[in-house]
């Protein structure tokens, strides 16, 4: 293959697996922005996601088929069900805490991530369950690279889902009360925003977004784990530093960079598929260490 | 003696106390001559675990920095003993002063870029290298890959060969009570003050001026080098490492122990340790599910008990 054809096909790699980084990096980006808590089990989401849509999916293909008629029904599904289980997380794990030491809060964050990551464990057995679907491989080709409808479907989705979120935050009192919150809380509480509400309204949107990448990403690869959370959850999080964290477009952006970056990574002589984890976390040490407040992000004071 | 023990606002040791820690010593050195096997085992990781307990302590603890890495460190001090003894064909004992080297140097290179940082990023960054060590130890050749290091010789010392799960016992519990004389030693230094001056409010403590970056550093090193030592006996201990002995898994049990006992409280760490080892023992007969169990239990510690089962007091 022709070196502008790797580059190519690295390139649509890269986006796809950006695309998921970017739904995932959301999510974190957005509860760390309002109440600045590094959700753990955020990573843990996107899994559960994968096996409520998987689940969902099951059910419906004899009655809707597994193509994408089954698949949206069925993401539409997981994400209002990892939607509400977030929800329920903040409610049970995370809000009676809002005034403990942080380190207490993430410490029961890696409790919740655990949790979730055990309890599918003894559904699963910790089998690889596959993701079956009915879709094919048609798709266009550019020279010796092709890319599937699948593939340009996802990524798609996910742009719209991104889309939809920055008109929501920008747009909406809801989305205002967020950034508001995110600015000063016991502020809005004087001017009669309903602080908890709204933070659960973020678990909410955020869950959704995770569990919709788990669902993608179970289209996208053939086949989920219990497992699969953990090391995206990472990601996404580098992701979301890489752009800022708490800004919405630099998410987005900080997912596909990362995505590219591993994509491409894995062509540089002596990097390889084996070493692509540690380029990505020592770029993300690099990257904090030159520029802490990532791409978008403003640069905060902590505890003054 | 006394005078400068109440000067420094340390509580001296009454005749009791000394004598209540002399006996329970004594009973804990007499465990050999009655426990089997199983217990002599289970009783060792315990005392390898309060000492890598103790270890993270200072760094989550002492200082309040959140390392989510720490079994780096361990993996540093175990494939330094392999490494050292396998490759180079030198004695065991080489390797201590040299894995507490390496591991100064690892604490360097993982707390130097990241101290300016906000604590979450901390977490994650340490996280990540706890990542970028397990992978790196899996792909280098010099680490034997994810087969990992097999045949690693155990050491003798005054030619007493140390090849007995008691001669191991007693060594966990030798570095186990190290562990707490040092920890004991180091809280109650200028430094130990500093640490916790620097978590409580950062910013007065370099208004007083803390040197914070150094404080910082050095509770990395000192973490580093408790988990170095206990690697290179583990590393004897066991003949055999393999990478995924240092995965993310086993840094969340270190920090389990810490902060279930109580961070900060060497007592309360201790206990810790202890309960992270022996819960799963208890807990065998429900295999898989030990880890949901243990998963509930920390979430109910965290929401009605948030600094731990035995926690410091703040004075």
């Amino acid at each position: 293959m022709p070196l502008y054809e790797v580059l190519l096909q690295q390139f649509a790699n890269g986006l796809i697996l950006g695309s998921f980084y970017a739904l995932v990096a959301l999510g974190y980006s957005m509860v760390y922005g309002v109440i600045k808590l590094l959700n753990f089990a955020h990573g843990d989401l996107y899994m559960v996601g994968a096996f409520a849509g998987f689940g969902a999916l099951s059910l419906l293909s004899g009655w809707l088929g597994g193509g994408w008629g089954g698949i949206v029904p069925a993401m539409l599904f997981s994400m209002l069900a990892v939607g509400v289980l977030g929800v329920i997380i903040d409610r049970v794990a995370y809000r009676p805490l809002r005034e403990a030491p942080k380190l207490s809060v993430l410490i029961t964050a890696l409790a919740v991530s655990m949790l979730l990551e055990n309890v599918a464990l003894a559904f699963t057995g910790g089998q690889y369950t596959a993701f079956t679907t009915s879709l094919g491989f048609a798709g266009i080709n550019f020279g010796l690279v092709h890319v599937t409808w699948t593939q340009m479907v996802l990524v798609g989705t996910s742009v719209v889902l991104m889309v939809v979120l920055e008109l929501f935050v920008s747009g909406t009192r809801h989305g205002k009360a967020m950034r508001a919150i995110a600015i000063d809380q016991d502020a809005c509480r004087l001017m009669g925003i309903d602080v908890d509400r709204t933070i659960a309204l973020t678990f909410l949107i955020g869950s959704a977004l995770a569990a919709a990448a788990g669902v993608l990403a179970g289209v996208y690869y053939g086949s989920i784990n219990f497992f699969m959370g953990f090391l995206i959850g990472l990601k996404a999080f580098t992701a979301a530093v890489i752009g800022g964290i708490g800004s919405i477009p630099g998410a987005m952006m900080g997912g596909i960079l990362l995505g590219l970056l591993e994509a491409f990574g894995t062509q540089i002589p002596g990097i390889g598929s084996e070493w692509k984890d540690v380029f990505v976390f020592a770029f993300l040490i690099l990257f904090l260490v030159f520029r802490p407040t990532g791409l978008l992000g403003r640069p905060e004071v902590e505890r003054m | 003696m006394s005078e400068a023990a109440v000067r420094i606002g340390r509580p001296s040791w009454s005749i009791r106390r000394a004598a209540g820690v002399a006996v329970l010593l004594a009973a804990l050195a007499a465990v050999p001559s009655f426990a089997n096997n199983y217990y002599l085992e289970v009783l060792s990781e315990a005392w390898f675990y309060v000492l890598l307990c103790l270890g993270l302590n200072i760094v989550v603890g002492f200082a309040g920095l959140l390392d989510l890495g720490y079994a780096a460190f361990f993996a540093v001090g175990a494939y330094t003993a392999g490494i050292v003894t396998l490759r180079l064909g030198l004695s065991f004992w080489l390797s201590l002063p040299i894995s507490v080297a390496m591991a100064s140097i690892a604490g360097v290179v993982i707390g130097g870029p990241t101290l300016r940082l906000r604590s979450d990023y901390l977490a994650i960054v340490t996280l990540g290298f706890g990542e970028m060590v397990r992978i790196s130890v899996r792909n280098l050749a010099v680490t034997g890959g994810a087969s990992g290091l097999v045949g690693i010789k155990r050491p003798s010392i005054f030619g007493y060969h140390l090849d007995s799960i008691g001669a191991y016992y007693y060594i966990f519990l030798l570095l186990a009570v190290l562990g707490v004389a040092g920890s004991h030693r180091l809280e109650n230094s200028r430094i130990g003050r500093a640490w916790k001056y620097v978590r409580s409010d950062e910013d007065a403590a370099r208004a007083m001026g803390i040197n914070h970056a150094m404080v910082k550093l050095a509770a990395y090193i000192l973490g580093a080098i408790f988990a170095a030592i206990g690697g290179c006996f583990y590393a004897a201990k066991m003949t055999a490492i393999s990478p995924e002995t240092f995965s993310f898994n086993q840094s969340l049990l270190i920090l389990l122990g810490v902060v279930l006992g109580g961070r900060g409280k060497i007592p309360g760490v201790i206990l810790g340790a202890l309960v992270i080892v022996i819960f799963p023992e208890l807990f065998r007969d429900i295999g898989s599910m030990r880890m949901l169990v243990f998963a509930i239990s920390l979430l109910l510690i965290m929401l009605f008990r948030p600094a731990g089962i035995w926690p410091e007091k703040w004075r």
